[in-house]
């Protein structure tokens, strides 16, 4: 069992011709994910890896029936692609992009609201269950099919816990990057409830940053809707206050919102254990197992 | 992106906001030349990105000529939390009965823009916020419509700012949310709006942040950051285009991905070091992008260390590992001990490519660190 994508999964890539597109869409081929059709406005006709590219998301739908895009388009037009895809009734959209304007996304976050679509990320490396699909750039060979969720605001961190964990023979049900923006689709409770739900995950890792409220949103859901156990990290202990650390949400702010010490102590409250190294987590998880 | 009081005074006074007759001054001649023009009393405020200016004596009011002159020597050239005074903003005094506060921000939990309006204006917001969060008004903006004029009078009205001068406000309000959107604003702020003895209202200071990430459809406002005030490897940091922000340890940090780097740093800390830098060089990092990054981290007199530390998603193990030789072989005598971790894509192959005259290679990021913070160590001892 798995969250969100599986191997019926049938992807449409927007941006399919651009150089990531392009190079991210033969990867996901290569990891056995169904990418049926690519969207690119002027390239309709086209073939990308064998996948045939169409004018709009609509037209790309109707072909080939997919219900999932990824969207690698660049900053300046990645809110109007995310809207492309949400206005094409789709289930799922993952936004890979990073640098979507802030005020883009509150536009996007309002018509999410109106649809039934999920959307995950913007500036987020995807979604993989392994063995059957990824939608994104995670690095496959990294996974391994198992009993573990996780989720995370940052993509490089997913894989640094993603190996402990695989090192000592831990596989994964799911692994979603929700992204490091300021405003995002999927939160950390969205993908929890869903994380609870699956019979097959047995634990599940939490791995947050500074900014924001929404690891001590998170620890509220844990506390009163879990009983399936998550242990967490949090990056950014040493960030100074105002600056923001390279992701656009990773920011404390001046009157001490979004610390990494009030991340820490919301979810001990809510009993998850904390690990001070990505490595530490891995022992948390292998404790709950 | 944070615009000064002037430009953002300027942003304002051209979308039709009053504000004070004023004149920027970078020598003691031209502030007496603009305090001879706009008259007594006049504010002279040092134009520097640091909250606070006032307390910290970047701010003064001048009833003569003595003491403007005074005022322009005291604060042109001064130190002001670590950034130097070189321009001032020289402002006709206002005679005020009443100070408010409006401004707009992201709220970011809603994920939709939100309006605040409060009689508590001329003090620090958030301590607004934090100790009587009753006495600021708010309403939340839907960013398909925009602020509706009822929105902008309601929020007015909610906190409770005087009805002679209310609807005025309200036009305000409205105005900022016209170049909140427009301008891709990420905050945008009057604290305070005087109100006058004559009942008339004016802007007497402006803050308007605009989103980095839509500089580029703002070209006009972009072409306003000046990349002098800021640090000056923060400045070079950014003509390479790496997230970087300088902290005051010695352990200097290259990694990829905000979450990894902020990771490291904090493991450099758990360890007993001490961060000098974050350096994100971002995904799919090729040899040329290494080798700058090695330059930032050394041009840092504070770094006694440095660990690169890289898993590699669509970043590739080999074109580090060249990139790191590449920058090291350039060096007589390799500036500060490098160590490297490499995962993830290509990991083994740059392994075998980094050359173990030049760096110590470590196989996990807690050994990685350690060893870094002990070199650190030495070189301090």
């Amino acid at each position: 069992m798995s969250i969100f994508v599986d191997d019926d999964t049938r992807v449409v890539v927007q941006g399919i011709t651009g150089g990531e597109g392009k190079f991210h869409t033969e990867q996901m081929l290569e990891y056995g994910t169904n990418v049926v059709a690519g969207a690119v406005p002027g390239k309709g006709g086209q073939e990308v890896a064998g996948v045939p590219v169409y004018d709009t998301v609509d037209e790309a739908v109707d072909a080939e029936d997919a219900d999932a895009s990824v969207v690698f388009v660049p900053p300046a037009f990645a809110g109007d692609a995310v809207f492309e895809a949400l206005d094409t009734d789709l289930d799922l959209v993952v936004a890979i992009t990073e640098g979507i304007p802030t005020q883009d996304m509150a536009k996007v976050n309002k018509r999410l609201s109106e649809v039934d679509t999920r959307l995950i990320g913007p500036n987020c490396p995807g979604i993989i269950t392994p063995g059957e699909a990824k939608l994104g750039i995670l690095p496959g060979n990294i996974f391994e099919s198992g009993d573990v969720g996780l989720v995370s605001r940052s993509g490089t961190l997913t894989y640094q816990v993603v190996s402990n964990l695989t090192e000592r023979g831990i596989g994964q049900t799911t692994a979603i990057g929700i992204g490091g923006d300021p405003i995002i689709g999927t939160t950390f409770v969205d993908a929890l409830e869903a994380f609870e739900a699956d019979q097959d995950t047995k634990a599940v890792v939490m791995c947050g940053e500074i900014g924001g409220e929404d690891e001590e949103k998170a620890a509220k859901f844990i506390a009163e809707n879990m009983d399936t156990p998550v242990a967490g990290f949090i990056a950014g202990r040493t960030a100074p206050p105002g600056k923001r650390m390279g992701h656009a949400g990773a920011i404390v702010s001046g009157s001490g919102t979004g610390t990494a010490e009030s991340k820490i102590s919301a979810l001990n409250d809510a009993g998850v254990p904390v690990g001070d190294t990505p490595n530490e987590v891995a022992d948390h998880i292998e404790d709950f197992l | 992106m944070k615009l000064h009081e002037y430009q953002a005074k300027q942003v304002f006074a051209d979308a039709g906001i009053p504000t004070p007759d004023s004149r920027l001054a970078s020598t003691v001649d031209e502030v007496m030349d603009a305090v001879d023009e706009i008259g007594y009393p006049a504010a002279i405020k040092a134009q520097v990105h640091v909250g606070g200016r006032g307390k910290a004596g970047g701010i003064k009011i001048a009833t003569s000529a003595e003491e403007a002159r005074e005022a322009a020597e005291s604060i042109l050239g001064m130190d002001l939390k670590g950034y130097t005074v070189d321009r001032v903003l020289v402002e006709a005094g206002v005679d005020f009965e009443n100070e408010l506060y409006v401004g707009i921000t992201m709220d970011r939990n809603e994920g939709e823009p939100v309006a605040m309006v409060s009689t508590e204006g001329g003090v620090d917001i958030e301590s607004v916020a934090e100790e009587t969060p009753e006495k600021i008004a708010r309403e939340h903006i839907d960013p398909a419509f925009g602020l509706h004029p009822y929105q902008a009078r309601k929020v007015v009205f909610e906190a409770g700012i005087p009805n002679d001068v209310a609807m005025d406000v309200a036009s305000i309000l409205g105005t900022l949310y016209d170049l909140y959107e427009s301008r891709d604003a990420s905050d945008i702020e009057i604290n305070p709006v005087m109100i006058t003895s004559d009942r008339e209202v004016v802007a007497a200071d402006a803050v308007m942040n605009i989103d980095e990430d839509a500089l580029f459809r703002q070209p006009e406002l972009a072409e306003m950051e000046d990349e002098a005030a800021g640090d000056e490897l923060e400045a070079k940091a950014n003509e390479y285009g790496f997230d970087y922000v300088r902290l005051s340890g010695n352990v200097g940090i290259i990694g990829n991905g905000a979450g990894l780097v902020m990771t490291t740093l904090d493991l450099v800390d758990y360890y007993g070091g001490s961060p000098a830098n974050f350096l994100d060089i971002g995904g799919g990092a090729k040899a040329e992008r290494v080798t700058k990054a090695l330059d930032m981290v050394f041009s840092d007199e504070n770094v006694d260390s440095v660990v690169f530390n890289i898993f590699g998603g669509i970043t590739r193990g080999d074109e580090v590992a060249k990139g790191i030789n590449e920058a090291l072989e350039g060096f007589d005598e390799i500036p500060k001990p490098v160590v490297v971790r490499l995962a993830g894509t290509n990991a083994e192959e740059g392994m075998e490519i980094l050359n173990e005259d030049l760096v110590q290679v470590e196989g996990t990021l807690e050994d990685a660190v350690q060893r870094a913070v002990k070199n650190a160590e030495e070189v301090t001892q």
